[in-house]
């Protein structure tokens, strides 16, 4: 790659290597099925901050809510907000799936930030299996709630007749595809982030005294990060509602 | 030899090319906000209730730009 070329002129950029999987033991390379890695780490260090946030700090179950709860509460709130509105109160029995998925991918998001971590949601194999399961999820519920009805989400009964077909063609290209751009919006976004601060972080000791506006830069950036890991869990679990929508109530 | 050479100009021109995408996506997510913006203070008691669609459009303009990093990256690192 082109780092290796650039490493002879001083000034070496490995922006992709954070994202590398490797055994946290025995030093091999090999990974079988059970093998520790960063990444699995990370996702463990995700379920325990979602742990303690969610049990620890919904224990006490006061009135008057502490900090911690108050947060617990929020997070509950907004998620059962959000699908009440997308999906109505038939939807409801999804909230805690629906819930779970905005939990885990803001958590492995925030704590993806944290320098020397490791963004679990950077790698399309994580997302791609979370987008994968809607997906699936989505066929199964509209052929057992609408049985052969399901099929006409692609039969546009509003355009003329004959356009349909054109447009049947075009709605199931864009079915198909929407596992596709749903993980890869999430992994792209977390991962062009992450690569950004660290091209912009090489800069810094080869900067010497002027490093300190390129460490400016990524403090700023860092910030945007952060912003920006907030809004893809969002948008990937309203997402998620919109599809789940389709297979609720097919409005075609 | 020459045409290993020939093949990696190609590939470095085509993934500077996919970059073009973001450009796209900019003019998408620009456009968004701005005629998000200029209906909310006609309307600011209409705007809060539109959040959520302006964000789901910015994510849908998004993930053009998106496809094309995907297929800088694929240049880059998969062919």
């Amino acid at each position: 790659m082109a780092a290796s070329e650039a490493s002879e002129g001083g000034l070496s950029i490995h922006p992709m290597e954070q994202f590398e999987v490797r055994p946290l033991f025995g030093g091999g390379d090999e990974m079988g099925l059970l093998t520790i890695t960063n990444s699995t780490m990370w996702m463990a260090l995700v379920l325990a901050a979602v742990s303690a946030l969610l049990i620890l700090g919904m224990r006490g179950r006061a009135l008057v809510p502490t900090r911690v709860q108050s947060i617990a509460e929020i997070l509950y709130g907004f998620v059962r907000h959000m699908v009440t509105d997308v999906l109505g109160e038939d939807g409801v029995r999804f909230f805690p799936y629906i819930f779970t998925l905005f939990v885990f991918i803001l958590f492995s998001n925030l704590l993806g930030v944290l320098p020397y971590s490791f963004a679990v949601t950077s790698h399309i194999a994580i997302t791609g299996v979370l987008a994968l399961v809607v997906f699936s999820t989505v066929i199964v519920l509209g052929f057992v709630r609408n049985g052969i009805g399901f099929l006409k989400l692609f039969w546009v009964s509003a355009a003329p007749a004959p356009l349909r077909p054109v447009l049947a063609m075009i709605e199931l290209i864009s079915f198909f595809v929407r596992p596709l751009s749903h993980s890869i919006r999430l992994a792209g976004n977390m991962m062009a982030g992450h690569a950004v601060l660290k091209v912009f972080a090489a800069f810094v000791p080869a900067l010497s005294v002027f490093g300190i506006l390129p460490l400016a830069l990524m403090v700023a950036i860092t910030g945007l990060e952060l912003l920006v890991a907030g809004v893809q869990a969002y948008i990937f679990t309203i997402l998620t509602c919109i599809y789940l929508k389709d297979a609720l109530q097919p409005a075609h | 030899m020459e045409a290993e050479a020939a093949a990696l100009l190609g590939k470095y021109i085509g993934a500077g090319l996919a970059c073009i995408a973001m450009a796209g996506a900019g003019i998408g997510i620009g456009q968004l906000v701005g005629s998000y913006l200029s209906g909310a203070l006609r309307n600011p008691a209409a705007a809060k209730e539109q959040v959520a669609t302006l964000f789901l459009g910015i994510a849908f303009a998004e993930a053009m730009g998106i496809f094309g990093f995907l297929i800088a990256m694929l240049l880059l690192f998969a062919v």
